[in-house]
């Protein structure tokens, strides 16, 4: 039975030339970029123009580039960096209620270390809405933090909105575009961001490299203390095959853009209209006109994601839920929760597939068939 | 007849070393086994901490070693529902649960089991010790051959449909075999020592586990004659037959606990292990399962366990009503506990079994006892 990954929201295949560029790198290219000899310099030739393809990809300067261990990391640079480095100018953060852990769980400690958080919420539609930003905002607000394409649902926030909005107030603006790099055109000076965070392995890239693009005007104070990396706003010893591997996958994803909107969309339609056409019983989380083209979240009625992701995966469907199920304790999606309340059904019984390069017309065929067989069976 | 390969077996893994072999012996066997624990209880504690995540890590860690797919399902809330909520009204009504046959019963039997059925699984396998016996398309539950393990008094409550649908491939293995298979294979719960007591409770105190849910009412310590012998914490924590903590002190043989007064908050107290108080010679049980029903006569005369690792005693059974039976016992037995079950068997097969209600002497019933 052929494995079908749905699952690209998750992580992705590294994609095999950024591989082959990755073994090359470490073959051939162990010199520290911070050391003064020619093994260090051809790290740092390296170094400099992966962080040039970074900043190009997204309308920046390379300085503003800041590369991190991940998301994650680039997430909490970004939040508890530009927090303690502007308490002078107030106390106050804004952010949703749907955003990723990496970003809720690092506010919920600033929050705790004294900052005043306003968590907005957002609509059925998984959206949120620019006037609610602007009523939020006071004098002391010094932060926003709103995501650009929601990992679950893949509803697209009305980011340049937000942006523009800001434009005149004194707070900062990071949004985590993990979901929608690579898919989505992002320029930063058009749509007025402060802090953006990329992670590598969303894009078929090697796992444990990210970067946060921080405008040069940011006030922000590093986490980690050590030697001047990353202008020393991120000490340590650069992962320079991870980082080359990164540009690669940068390249690669700038490249075809369009076509991959259209095949995912494709991808996505074709799933629908066959679970539709053998009878299957379902909704799709989100507004489907703000979605992004890989992800699409649905809600299966008269099942348990338990039993719908572990027949799934005996069936070799790779997929997930926003729901953390660790030791089998199953935590409602908050996502799910923040747009239809904690009681409603869908928070229980919702599946996100998300589509990639593993992906053929072929597979996403067979896995739309194979899906229909066991909710039908599930479904009461 | 499907082969093996083709044979979908969904086993219960608790991250123990029975589940562990059981899963592996199936494996061996060529079957295609699908690891699953069960999470039935949050035991969070204040830094986040939970047991059932070390559980499902050796969970995990023998699954890889067998190279079979493993999931976590949730029942928490039925296991509230049905179990818990059942082992809270028995103490509350002065009787000992037992926890575990509701389990088997309502979880892992039934919801469990449900679950499993819903995976395409043919059967569902736990590391019970006890054996399915199929004979001309009819299931009996035989005893494990371990006599010290068997797990019958458990199982009592299974009917003869759902053990068409389950294996205990550790039923015809001693412990000690088990273990040794566990070392043999290097499985990484070879080692880890089994688990006792109630499970929700695990390795914490007994009495400040239930006072977090029940309110205790200390009261009076009594001989059956009204002779006032010291105060008791609040009767759910006592136990027919108990020993230990009741603090009397003096000359003589041990003090026991043969009753319970719930109205007046009394417990009842007698001298001696033989003391004349904590026997009887019948019992009336409820809620009785016979895994034949259709071959059970009026009356008969089978053995009978009253608590779990009890040796047999000899008993007439008189079937009252579907529900109930009467027990009368060959020879009087000592501290029969209301709240426990009641388990029949002939020879090795079990036949099935109830809840004791109500304990009796003489054609009366002992009131004392509860």
């Amino acid at each position: 039975m052929e494995q079908i990954y749905l699952d690209h929201a998750a992580t992705t295949p590294i994609h095999q030339d950024v591989l082959d560029t990755m073994y090359n790198v470490e073959k051939e290219v162990f010199g520290n970029p911070s050391s003064v000899h020619s093994f260090g310099r051809k790290a740092r030739h390296l170094l400099d123009e992966a962080r040039l393809v970074m900043a190009r990809s997204i309308q920046a300067k390379e300085r503003e580039i800041v590369f991190t261990s991940g998301g994650t990391e680039a997430d909490n640079l970004a939040l508890i960096g530009a927090a303690l480095g502007n308490r002078d100018k107030g106390n106050h953060i804004i952010t949703t209620v749907q955003e990723h852990h990496a970003v809720l769980h690092t506010i919920e400690k600033l929050e705790a270390e004294g900052f005043s958080v306003t968590y907005l919420p957002v609509d059925q539609d998984g959206l949120v809405s620019t006037e609610d930003v602007r009523r939020a905002l006071t004098d002391e607000t010094i932060l926003v933090s709103i995501m650009f394409v929601n990992n679950e649902t893949g509803v697209i926030q009305p980011i340049q909105e937000i942006g523009q909005l800001l434009h005149e107030h004194q707070a900062y603006f990071h949004t985590d575009a993990v979901q929608a790099y690579g898919l989505i055109d992002i320029d930063v000076n058009l749509l007025g961001i402060d802090l953006l965070t990329v992670s590598s392995h969303k894009i078929n890239g090697p796992k444990g490299i990210g970067f946060l693009y921080v405008q040069e005007n940011v006030q922000l104070q590093s986490l980690q203390f050590g030697g001047e990396q990353e202008r020393k706003r991120r000490a340590g010893t650069e992962n320079i095959a991870g980082i080359v591997g990164f540009q690669k996958a940068v390249e690669l994803a700038m490249e075809n853009k369009v076509e991959r909107n259209e095949l995912y969309s494709s991808y996505k339609n074709l799933f629908l209209r066959l679970l539709e056409e053998n009878g299957v019983e379902f909704q799709v989380n989100g507004d489907v006109k703000s979605t992004i083209a890989s992800i699409v979240n649905i809600s299966f009625p008269g099942t348990k994601v338990e039993a719908l992701l572990t027949n799934f995966d005996l069936e070799g469907i790779a997929a997930s839920s926003g729901s953390a199920c660790t030791a089998g304790s199953v935590e409602p999606s908050h996502v799910l929760t923040a747009m239809f309340g904690k009681e409603h059904e869908c928070t229980t019984n919702s599946i996100r597939f998300s589509f990639g390069i593993f992906n053929t017309e072929e597979n996403v065929e067979q896995a739309a068939l194979r899906v229909a067989k066991i909710v039908k069976r599930l479904a009461r | 007849m499907k082969s093996n390969k083709d044979t979908r077996v969904v086993v219960g893994m608790s991250g123990g070393v029975d589940s562990s072999v059981a899963a592996l012996l199936l494996k061996q066997q060529g079957y295609d086994v699908v690891g699953i624990f069960m999470k039935n209880w949050d035991d969070t504690d204040e830094f986040g901490v939970c047991t059932a995540t070390e559980d499902f890590d050796d969970v995990v860690r023998v699954c890889n070693q067998l190279e079979i797919p493993y999931y976590a399902v949730n029942f928490e809330k039925q296991y509230w529902d049905k179990v818990f909520t059942y082992f809270l009204d028995e103490y509350k009504a002065g009787r000992t649960p037992n926890p575990d046959v509701m389990c088997n019963k309502e979880i892992k039997f039934k919801a469990f089991l449900e679950h499993a059925m819903s995976l395409g699984a043919d059967y569902l396998a736990t590391g019970h010790y006890a054996q399915v016996r199929s004979q001309n398309d009819r299931y009996e539950m035989l005893r494990g051959v371990d006599d010290n393990k068997d797990q019958t008094y458990f199982l009592n409550q299974l009917t003869e449909d759902i053990l068409g649908k389950v294996m205990f491939p550790l039923g015809h293995l001693p412990k000690s075999e088990v273990r040794k298979i566990a070392k043999e294979h290097g499985l990484a719960t070879a080692e880890k020592k089994d688990s006792t007591g109630i499970c929700f409770i695990g390795e914490r105190n007994f009495k400040t586990f239930l006072s977090e849910y029940l309110p205790a009412q200390p009261g009076q310590m009594q001989t059956l004659e009204g002779e006032v012998k010291g105060k008791h914490d609040g009767l759910m924590y006592y136990t027919i037959g108990q020993r230990q903590g009741l603090g009397i002190g003096g000359a003589g043989d041990p003090w026991f606990v043969v009753g319970k007064n719930l109205e007046d908050n009394v417990l009842y107290v007698e001298q001696g292990y033989a003391n004349d108080k904590l026997y009887s010679d019948a019992l009336i049980a409820s809620d009785v399962n016979w895994i034949h029903a259709d071959k059970v006569e009026e009356s008969f005369t089978c053995t009978a366990k009253f608590r779990y690792r009890q040796q047999d005693s000899e008993v007439k059974v008189t079937i009252l009503d579907d529900d109930h039976v009467r027990v009368d016992f060959m020879e009087s037995q000592r501290a029969i506990t209301p709240g426990q079950a009641v388990v029949f068997y002939n020879g090795d097969v079990c036949l099935g079994g109830g809840t004791i209600d109500e304990i009796r002497k003489a054609d009366h019933r002992l009131d004392y006892v509860g």
